[in-house]
């Protein structure tokens, strides 16, 4: 085959998949950016709730991070794009009987994802808190402070500073997993990859490419935590 | 550790009657305990003999193929993750280039995307493969998953090893130098007993994270357990084969999970004061 045929097949346009993969590349930075703030939410609380001294608090949180954990990203994914409509169907029966559910693909991924996402952050989030001394929660009750004030004005920062590498690994992770939603149909970099592969027949060439995205991304997500590390660096060293 | 936890602190006192943690705690619990009622129920009342005399078997058989997967790969990584490990301590620059690549590249690229490029991707240079005679190897898709789960955990594998053997202080390598050991002595009767200890953790962190990836497979056509799971539920649309297969991957992780923490406190036991 000549080399040129595999630059058309690149191209931009109708006749190169490049528009295609580009879009699909689109929704996969979209879909893991709606991820992490749900994600980190649902992990901080998850954290709190782990340090708690009450003791059913820690059980709740154990269990979900025990499952979320536990459970293969594929297992968790297709048990609830299957089985949350039918669950959500039996729910909204009782009220409207002729109602359908379909779960978006997108949307069911990005549950699925910021399920898992938080449970490994809780776990970084979890060790950060132990690194900060108690006596900074003191000292924020002792210029009276309330609790939640104490923790967002105090803790938070510091909190974020030292959780900060470990989430990095969490978001990669989760830039990687995210590939998997392309199983439950959701038009991604690795699906617009795999059709333009059936309908070419280069799928070295376009699963090369895809891999070569992910790659990028993941360079370019290293480029930018650098980035606001150094910053947070340059703010603490004026302090 | 730091001071702040080694200094011995009272126990917090206990909490008296309803403060609003405890209301969510007991709510956050009883939700837990609903759902899990609630899926137990759904097992019972959806309990079809029929169901599972057709099916258990094949996931038995699916669960071997997912054990006898995550092990011959693991084993497999374990022995290519020796040179890449000495790559990437290697103090000559391309060799350690070299490495850094491989490793960048397979912790950068998604599994999935791994095993689509070796089992759809290598279908490209069918004759090419066929002329070399590795085409029956490549054609199989439990042997494409064995190729990219083994070059896949490799490269974690050979971080974790590189991080144990470098955690290990230079003076007892000096100091085996100085009692007239050689570099291979040395590292097998003084370095690696002292690395291993660091590493078991990660490599059974790296054994469950590879039993859990393994689902993947079932996207390239294997039937292990997820792929059996994935055939009952498109015959069957029953939502039990989804709920069945996670059960079994939670207790299988689980067991792993305390185990490796049974064994770590198992050889650590010297090391406690």
């Amino acid at each position: 085959m000549p080399a040129q045929s595999i630059w058309t097949l690149l191209s931009w346009g109708p006749d190169g998949w490049s528009d295609d993969i580009a879009y699909g590349v689109v929704v996969t930075v979209l879909l893991a950016l709606a991820t992490l703030p749900i994600g980190l939410a649902i992990g901080f609380f998850i954290a709190l709730a782990k340090q708690s001294e009450e003791p059913s608090l820690r059980l709740a949180a154990n269990i979900y991070t025990t499952v979320f954990r536990g459970l293969p990203e594929l297992v968790t994914l297709f048990l609830f794009f299957f089985g949350m409509p039918i669950l959500l169907q039996h729910l909204v029966r009782f009220f409207w009987p002729d109602a359908t559910i379909d779960v978006n693909s997108f949307v069911a991924g990005m549950i699925v994802l910021s399920l898992i996402f938080s449970s490994y952050a809780s776990e970084v989030f979890l060790s950060a808190f132990r690194a900060i001394p108690k006596g900074q929660y003191e000292g924020g009750y002792a210029i009276g402070l309330s609790y939640w004030l104490t923790m967002r004005k105090v803790i938070l920062p510091q909190l974020l500073r030292i959780a900060f590498p470990g989430l990095e690994n969490c978001w990669l992770s989760l830039l990687k997993d995210t590939s998997l939603v392309s199983v439950v149909g959701l038009a991604e970099t690795l699906r617009n990859a795999g059709v333009a592969a059936r309908v070419t027949k280069h799928s070295f060439l376009f699963y090369g490419v895809a891999a070569l995205v992910f790659l990028c991304l993941a360079v370019v997500s290293s480029f930018a935590t650098s980035a606001i590390l150094r910053s947070l660096g340059r703010r603490e060293a004026q302090r | 550790m730091s001071a702040t936890t080694a200094m011995v602190e009272p126990p917090p006192p206990q909490l008296r009657g309803w403060p609003r943690k405890r209301i969510v705690g007991y709510a956050l619990v009883g939700v837990w305990i609903a759902f899990g009622l609630g899926i137990v129920s759904y097992l019972f009342f959806a309990w079809n003999a029929a169901f599972f005399a057709k099916y258990a078997p094949a996931y038995l058989q699916g669960l071997g193929v997912t054990l006898s997967l995550v092990a011959i790969s693991m084993v497999l990584g374990a022995a290519l993750s020796v040179p890449v490990a000495y790559g990437r301590m290697s103090r000559n620059g391309i060799l350690s280039g070299l490495a850094y690549c491989y490793v960048y590249f397979f912790r950068g690229t998604p599994l999935l995307v791994q095993t689509f490029l070796v089992y759809y991707g290598l279908g490209s240079f069918r004759p090419e493969l066929q002329m070399i005679g590795l085409w029956d190897f490549f054609k199989d898709a439990f042997n494409c998953g064995v190729f990219a789960f083994a070059l896949n955990t490799a490269a974690y594998q050979a971080e974790i090893l590189r991080g144990a053997i470098e955690s290990v202080s230079r003076g007892q390598w000096e100091g085996a130098a100085s009692l007239g050991l050689h570099k291979l002595q040395t590292l097998r009767k003084i370095i690696l007993p002292q690395a291993l200890i660091v590493a078991l953790r990660p490599y059974g962190n790296e054994l469950i994270l590879m039993i859990k990836a393994s689902a993947i497979v079932a996207i390239i056509t294997v039937y292990d357990l997820m792929g059996n799971a994935k055939l009952a539920f498109a015959n069957s649309f029953d939502i039990q084969a989804y709920i069945w297969v996670a059960l079994v991957y939670l207790v299988m992780v689980e067991l792993l999970r305390h185990g490796v923490e049974w064994i770590e406190r198992r050889i650590t036991i010297h090391l406690k004061r």
